[in-house]
């Protein structure tokens, strides 16, 4: 069976901030909801289905927060998923949402993630806890030592320095300043990323994501739909692909090339797989824009490998380059990406979000010249869990 | 707005207690009684993996001999915090997954014996590549934090 063409017809997103203490929760989720499905064009009643990203509990502090905010979105008499991948559950909800309308059962599906980090005490100390508790959770692991782990590895392996990671945080940090909805808008040197805070070598504070807190928000519609609704702007979904890799990371650390912890081979793995869905032969020549899940500077360096707009290790040398600037070959993260804004719950879906505001050429100051094709990715757990969705302007 | 704000404190404060298993237990037991580091050996692939597992995830078979690896490897990654995170150590404190002999996977844990507060100093001996050896408490309770790593 052939799936059922289907795109994005609308989007969503709060402006990121460290609180709102304005709303709850679902408060929070219904802004972005209502804001797609006004941008869509469309009313609740269109919609048949509702999938919600929402990551970890506790920063939270809510068991299953997704009970509270399905009725806030639409969920009343209506199937409602909650989708959890860690970084990556806004890839795996647009994933299963894509499912459901390229399955044939569905035509109208609203996809929702929210997040309120600014009611969390210390996020790194509820990220500690995703670890096993035999092995590994009293070693003080948390996300950004789990990827100062990588980055040390890919620096030992290809010689990438702190200033290539520099690169990335400066250009980041520059292009979110036209992002309206971006938590961090200040511009910093090399210099200024070289002397700020060490938190885990070889990451210091401008290697890092702020903790933010937003909703964003889209909606999926099959091509029989956006006929009947005459919708012109369609973000078209061409490929979708996610893969695992193991969850502990000693196991990818034993001297050998292959799933080595430096590379992001699972990610590499879902771009593959999702070029290949979506017709794409060379990613370094038919993708026109990223937007990539990257929470640290060092993160996007491996990124960029994996999604083949260059060769192992020479994304350094690349962002010497100015290969991914906005006016390089293949600009990533026009948004300011993670590094400027990192809800969690949101944040990979807000990655699918932008990725279609540029391909339907609606991302304002943002908007990157000529783009056909998008790349969006999610990456969640112990670099465990990645998404990679392709968007075309093409059905 | 600002200031009419209700706000309800609450806090999650949930103990549990874990099962190390039979395999964790094997382990533990091991370092406890004759410190010893123990790896579980997959059959079809031969991987030696530590931390051991009753499974080898990419064979999808079950892990069978029990397999005594070196007290030496060499760190294969590692970190060093500086930054204060609730309910964590307090900073500086470095991490290493050692690559130790014989096994085919790297294990995580503190390195200590090394003054991590000129951190270009610390970083002259805590590096990729660098040979490490086991160090083990002297009362062992059956947690992973009953060794460490020292730097050769």
């Amino acid at each position: 069976m052939k799936p059922h063409n289907l795109g994005i017809i609308g989007v969503g997103q709060t402006t990121y901030v460290t609180r709102r203490d304005d709303v709850t929760l679902p408060e929070l989720a219904r802004e972005a909801a209502a804001t797609a499905l006004e941008d869509a064009g469309i009313e609740f009643k269109d919609i048949d289905g509702v999938v919600f990203s929402l990551a970890l509990d506790a920063l939270e502090g809510i068991e299953g927060g997704e009970k509270w905010c399905a009725e806030a979105l639409g969920g009343y008499g209506k199937p409602f998923l909650r989708v959890h991948t860690g970084g990556a559950a806004g890839g795996s909800a647009v994933h299963t949402g894509f499912f459901h309308i390229a399955s044939g059962h569905f035509n109208c599906v609203l996809v929702v993630g929210s997040e309120k980090m600014g009611e969390t005490p210390d996020a790194q100390s509820v990220l500690n806890q995703i670890f096993d508790p035999i092995y590994e959770r009293e070693l003080a692991i948390n996300a950004v030592n789990m990827c100062s782990f990588q980055a040390v590895r890919h620096m030992k392996k290809y010689g990438t320095s702190e200033y290539h990671m520099a690169l990335v945080a400066v250009r980041s940090r520059k292009n979110a300043l036209n992002n309206p909805y971006a938590h961090i808008k200040k511009e910093v040197t090399v210099d200024d990323v070289l002397n700020s805070k060490m938190i885990c070598y070889p990451l210091k504070l401008y290697d890092c994501c702020p903790r933010s807190t937003g909703s964003c928000a889209v909606v999926l519609a099959s091509e029989s739909f956006i006929k009947k609704i005459r919708k012109k702007k369609v973000a078209w979904i061409k490929g979708v692909a996610s893969c695992t890799n193991s969850y502990y990371m000693g196991d990818r650390m034993n001297g050998s090339c292959i799933n080595d912890y430096a590379d992001s081979e699972a990610l590499f793995l879902a771009a593959k797989k999702a070029y290949n869905m979506a017709g794409i032969n060379n990613p370094n020549r038919e993708i026109d824009v990223a937007e990539i899940y990257a929470p640290f500077t060092s993160t996007e360096l491996a990124a960029v490998e994996a999604l083949g707009f260059c060769e192992k290790g020479e994304s350094g040398i690349c962002n010497e380059k100015g290969i991914f600037e906005m006016d390089g070959e293949i600009p990533v993260n026009p948004s300011g990406g993670v590094l400027t804004a990192n809800p969690i719950s949101a944040t990979a879906l807000a990655r699918v979000a932008e990725a279609a505001l540029q391909v339907i050429e609606k991302a304002g100051e943002r908007q990157v010249r000529k783009v056909g094709t998008a790349v969006a990715t999610g990456e969640g757990g112990s670099l465990q869990f990645y998404t990679v969705t392709v968007l075309s302007n093409k059905i | 707005m600002e200031g009419d704000q209700i706000f309800v404190t609450q806090h999650w404060d949930i103990k549990y207690n874990h099962a190390a298993g039979e395999t964790g237990s094997t382990f533990f037991k091991a370092i406890m009684d004759k410190k010893v580091i123990l790896g579980k050996k997959c059959p079809k692939c031969k991987r030696i993996l530590l931390p051991p597992r009753s499974f080898c995830e990419r064979c999808f078979v079950e892990t069978s001999e029990w397999v005594n690896v070196g007290k030496e490897g060499k760190i294969e990654a590692f970190t060093i915090v500086y930054e204060k995170f609730e309910g964590l150590p307090n900073p500086p404190y470095a991490i290493a997954y050692v690559l130790l002999d014989g096994a085919s996977t790297a294990i995580a844990n503190f390195v200590k014996g090394i003054d991590l507060k000129d951190i270009n100093q610390a970083l002259n001996h805590i590096k990729v590549g660098a040979k490490a050896r086991v160090a083990f408490k002297r009362k062992r309770e059956g947690r992973i934090t009953d060794f460490w790593y020292e730097i050769i």
